[in-house]
């Protein structure tokens, strides 16, 4: 039930906005959010966006990853 | 899918798995207990057993599943008080899907639609609103379940219900806070060698709220994102922990949690709700865990608009679903399991919920 799916903002209006993953639109509210933009990426859980989601945390995330695969 | 593909993929799920193995502190012998971690999202032990996590993981290490399923732990006479409210002719139910098979002492709100009560199935509070927009001369009732990921939607619902002048629009509080909870089974005796803690009710938390499980009872608080990937990080990160014998938050779930979490969520939600004392099923009462709606939007509350009589509790016979959540038996330990108990034929709500310990178990063929 805590599931929550990463997906980009595309327009906003007003509390609202549309956000899209692979291709899949829909209408999400957006009251939880402190100034959303079009462009970020957020986290979608039952219509509403819950936090947005920090590309460069993610970076650093997938770096740890790349360092695994490069020490063996 | 951005932040969905890059943390999948084989290669480094088994590098993970590897360094898993070379960080295990090797203790087993000295304590005939094996490593014992504790996955509390529902989430997660469905994901777990969906990408055969637990096959990747050394033999003595353990993950158990705690009570991070929020329908499975809605007791049932929270759910027997929403059969009740459904009756009513005036009253126009909404609930998220995982609720409709939800087992209440005699009855479910599924059967109660195939015997031609109106209950509907909503994705979102939004379309909730809607319908009581559509229908003024009908009470409109959300059965408001689930942690805190969920809780401030459903607090944002009730302020546009009263911004948009929508009397007819209220809310069934079964909402539960999981730090409580967590506090409670930390001081049990499962002796947890750490916490896989909830990504998402940490998005909206905070990483700061385990600090104090850290401290008061030195149980190790990882923050796991949903992806294999993000699993495995956490409980490699646990693992080391435990090896050097250091308890601490750690939260490599960075893309979404920080340790102040969702200041303005949080806010929404104390503006609307205040704890009380609530009952988990198979945990009993715990200490400020529950909400209801404060006085001031009374008149969104179910509970106070929607008088009912609430019939006499039933437990199912046999069942362990209370033990399940408290992580004490493991599904196929219960003596319905498989049996009498599965998700076609469903005895109690962890066989139920699409996220309950018992579905998981039974979908993906999990055997220890």
């Amino acid at each position: 039930m805590c599931l929550a799916v990463p997906m980009k903002l595309i327009e906003i209006r007003g509390d609202r906005g549309v956000a899209d993953v692979g291709g899949m639109r829909r209408e999400v509210g957006l009251q939880l959010l402190d100034s959303p933009a079009p462009g970020d990426y957020v986290l979608v859980h039952a219509g509403f966006a819950i936090q947005k989601v920090d590309e460069a945390e993610a970076q650093k995330t997938l770096a740890l990853f790349r360092e695994l695969d490069l020490t063996v | 899918m951005k932040f969905i593909d890059e943390f999948r993929g084989g290669k480094i799920a088994r590098l993970l798995a590897d360094a898993i193995r070379e960080a295990m502190p090797g203790r087993e012998s000295a304590t005939g207990r094996p490593l014992t971690f504790m996955e509390v999202c529902g989430t997660h032990t469905m994901n777990i057993a969906r990408f055969g996590i637990r096959e990747l993981l050394p033999e003595n290490l353990r993950l158990i599943s705690g009570p991070g399923c929020p329908v499975c732990v809605t007791p049932h006479r929270w759910i027997d008080h929403a059969i009740a409210i459904a009756r009513r002719p005036e009253v126009l139910v909404c609930a998220f899907g995982d609720m409709m098979r939800i087992p209440g002492s005699t009855s479910s709100l599924e059967r109660e639609r195939a015997r031609g009560v109106d209950i509907r199935i909503a994705a979102s509070t939004i379309e909730v609103l809607s319908l009581a927009k559509e229908n003024p001369g009908r009470q409109v009732v959300f059965l408001g379940v689930g942690f805190e990921t969920t809780i401030p939607t459903v607090a944002v619902s009730i302020l546009e219900a009263r911004s948009q002048g929508l009397p007819n629009y209220s809310v069934l509080c079964g909402h539960k806070l999981m730090p409580p909870a967590l506090e409670a089974l930390s001081k049990g005796d499962l002796r947890l060698d750490g916490y896989l803690c909830p990504g998402h009710v940490s998005a909206i938390l905070g990483s700061g709220v385990y600090e104090s499980i850290v401290r008061k009872h030195g149980i190790g608080c990882v923050i796991a994102g949903f992806e294999p990937l993000d699993i495995l990080q956490a409980i490699l990160m646990l693992v080391r922990q435990a090896a050097e014998g250091c308890p601490r938050v750690e939260n490599p779930y960075s893309r979404a949690v920080t340790r102040e979490g969702n200041v303005k969520a949080l806010g929404i939600l104390s503006q609307v709700f205040e704890a009380k004392d609530d009952e988990w099923r198979g945990m009993g009462m715990i200490p400020a865990s529950g909400l209801k709606i404060r006085t001031e939007f009374a008149g969104h509350d179910a509970a106070l608009r929607v008088p009912v009589e609430i019939e006499p509790t039933r437990e199912p016979a046999g069942c362990l679903c209370g033990s399940v959540l408290r992580g004490a038996v493991k599904p196929p330990e219960c003596g319905l399991f498989g049996s009498a108990c599965t998700p076609d034929n469903p005895v109690g709500a962890c066989m139920v919920s699409a996220e309950g310990t018992c579905a998981a178990y039974f979908r993906y063929g999990v055997r220890h």
